[in-house]
């Protein structure tokens, strides 16, 4: 159990290190987000209609959800790399604890989506945010990004895991985060969207992951979105977790 | 060598601190993917402190075989013991006493060469402090201290090969696995590994290394096991698997292709074998050396054959394989079979 958990900072210390040599990862975890915000919040902001809320409030916590799902990209496109390029064979040959590679990856996610998200609310502060809560919300609100990225990101690791190339993992990626993110509450109030769309909005766990965060940031009406989000989040680590561990183990043993 | 202290059961013998007991040793080892037999039944054994080289072409199980050594893949049927452990049963505590290099040099390459090391030392449960001094040890003695703060991606080749051998040594494994360690390298750099590796074996680590090289396997190994298909098909020292060729090869190149069945007609009293044909050259091995050129331009010339070119050559792998197996050393493919 020692063993795991000073193999799983090894390995977190490691990818979090390649940050360093690799600008290009840093201006994805800071500028895009950055870059996002602006846009959304300047060229749509005028034009979607958003009761009870200024669209940068209504914006930054939608923003935010979908930027700490993206979060996991790295994930995906480092284990896809590490067992293209053979390091996962070092690994293996190390008397390492098994499960620290996988762990130690989505670790380091947690720091650089704590990174970026900082990043974010000081953009959205900057631009005119205001929250509506107390620090303890303020809080619990960082705590819930974190978890659901956390979940997230092995959802990423199942990914980088199956696919053949980085360049598969980043379009299989897009089409499946892109689509979940903007068919939701994220960006524009889910009542605009015809029917079906709707349909499919209410019941992504984007949607209530976003209105969870609206609760505790804006002091929108909660309902169960905030136990709700908790629950969709473990939920997901409890399914994606053992399949990317199990999937690792086969695409080791090739 | 001879010992006082056999035990009677040799189930017995298998304890790790055994000196007796070979550092590699494999059983009947079988593999399969799917339908395709990786490993058909191989039987191993190197002692410690000898260096092994399983030589064999693209495809033959060489990389299969290794993975199984160093734990990566379970064998399907067999004994595999390494170290004195078990590779299945003790994979854990076997992964302390090994490394593995290999053709892929499996280094991060975004980290410094240092970072790479100390990384890998602490996944051997050492100390920071202690990983980065034996870091810089190996940084040291592999000549690439300049280079020790720079990632890993700006490495040559060879560097990078360099600087994953000593990934593979940093804990000082007893026994070391070197995947193909020079496919690939310029021969300035292969000549520099193989002066590491002749180090390594000389203080006493047991080797096994796989290639495709017939000179790397003679230059390296004390002992050569030839793998065709998942098949261990000869085994012997560098000169005991020359001597099995029967010889050096003469070959010839004609002027005219059409003249070869002539020609092959012309040479074949000078080997035991009928002489191979491809094109315009001709091919055969030859029983002794000595005026073996002077006879065989005799031979051709009163045959009427005009010749552009003809020289004695020593064995190749291909050699080896088309005298072992009768089918070239292609990656394993079911249609060959002609000699």
């Amino acid at each position: 159990m020692r063993r795991l958990v000073t193999d799983t900072l090894v390995i977190s210390e490691r990818n979090l290190g390649r940050l360093r040599t690799a600008p290009d990862l840093l201006i994805a975890f800071t500028v895009q987000p950055v870059m996002f915000v602006l846009l959304f919040a300047f060229v749509f902001g005028g034009a979607i209609q958003t009761p009870g809320y200024d669209y940068i409030d209504f914006l930054i916590p939608g923003i935010i959800v979908q930027n700490i799902a993206f979060g996991g990209f790295v994930t995906a496109l480092g284990l896809n790399e590490d067992v293209s390029k053979g390091l996962i064979d070092r690994f293996r040959t190390l008397p390492m604890a098994r499960a620290a590679v996988l762990a130690g990856r989505t670790l380091a996610d947690v720091a650089t989506n704590l990174l970026s998200l900082l990043i974010l609310l000081a953009t959205a502060l900057i631009i005119g945010f205001s929250f509506d809560a107390g620090v303890g919300e303020i809080l619990a609100g960082i705590g819930l990004l974190m978890l659901f990225g956390y979940a997230f990101s092995w959802v990423f690791a199942l990914l980088g895991l199956m696919v053949s190339s980085p360049e598969s993992a980043n379009s299989l990626g897009f089409l499946a985060v892109f689509p979940l993110t903007f068919i939701s509450s994220a960006f524009v109030p889910v009542e605009s969207m015809p029917g079906g769309l709707a349909w499919f909005a209410e019941i992504n766990p984007f949607t209530i992951v976003v209105d969870a965060m609206r609760a505790l940031w804006l002091d929108a009406p909660a309902g169960d979105a905030v136990w709700g989000a908790v629950v969709w989040s473990l939920v997901i680590l409890a399914v994606f977790a053992p399949l990317a561990v199990r999937r690792y183990r086969l695409a080791a043993a090739r | 060598m001879t010992t006082t202290l056999v035990p009677s059961d040799p189930q017995e013998a298998a304890v790790p601190d055994n000196p007796d007991e070979p550092a590699i040793s494999v059983r009947g080892l079988v593999k399969s993917f799917g339908d395709v037999r990786a490993l058909d039944g191989v039987d191993l054994e190197v002692a410690r402190g000898a260096v092994l080289a399983l030589l064999g072409p693209n495809g033959a199980g060489k990389t299969t075989a290794v993975r199984v050594l160093t734990t990566l893949l379970e064998p399907d049927v067999g004994t595999v013991r390494v170290a004195g452990l078990d590779v299945v049963r003790d994979a854990g505590a076997l992964r302390e006493r090994i490394g593995l290099a290999g053709q892929y040099a499996a280094v991060d390459e975004n980290l410094t060469g240092l970072e790479n090391l100390v990384m890998v030392g602490r996944l051997y449960g050492m100390r920071r402090a202690a990983a980065r001094e034996r870091g810089l040890e190996l940084l040291a003695d592999f000549e690439l201290m300049d280079a020790a703060r720079r990632p890993a991606k700006t490495y040559s080749g060879g560097m990078r090969r360099r600087l994953d051998l000593a990934a593979a040594l940093v804990a000082r494994p007893p026994v070391l696995f070197l995947d193909e360690p020079t496919t690939g390298l310029d021969p300035r750099s292969r000549l520099a590994l193989w002066g590491t590796i002749e180090t390594l074996a000389g203080e006493g680590t047991t080797v096994l290394l796989t290639t495709q090289y017939l000179d790397e396997a003679d230059r390296l190994a004390d002992t050569i096991a030839v793998i065709d298909r998942g098949k261990v098909i000869a085994r012997g020292t560098s000169d005991e698997l020359k001597d099995r060729l029967g010889g050096e090869r003469l070959e010839v190149r004609l002027a005219e292709a059409a003249a070869a069945p002539v020609a092959a007609r012309a040479l074949a009293p000078m080997s035991d074998e009928w002489p191979t044909t491809a094109g315009a050259t001709v091919g055969l091995t030859v029983r002794g050396r000595d005026g073996t050129i002077v006879e065989a331009v005799r031979r051709l010339d009163e045959a009427g054959v005009g010749v552009l070119d003809l020289g004695l050559r020593r064995p190749t792998l291909d050699d080896v394989f088309l005298s072992l197996t009768g089918h070239v050393a292609e990656a394993a493919d079911d249609e060959e079979g002609t000699a």
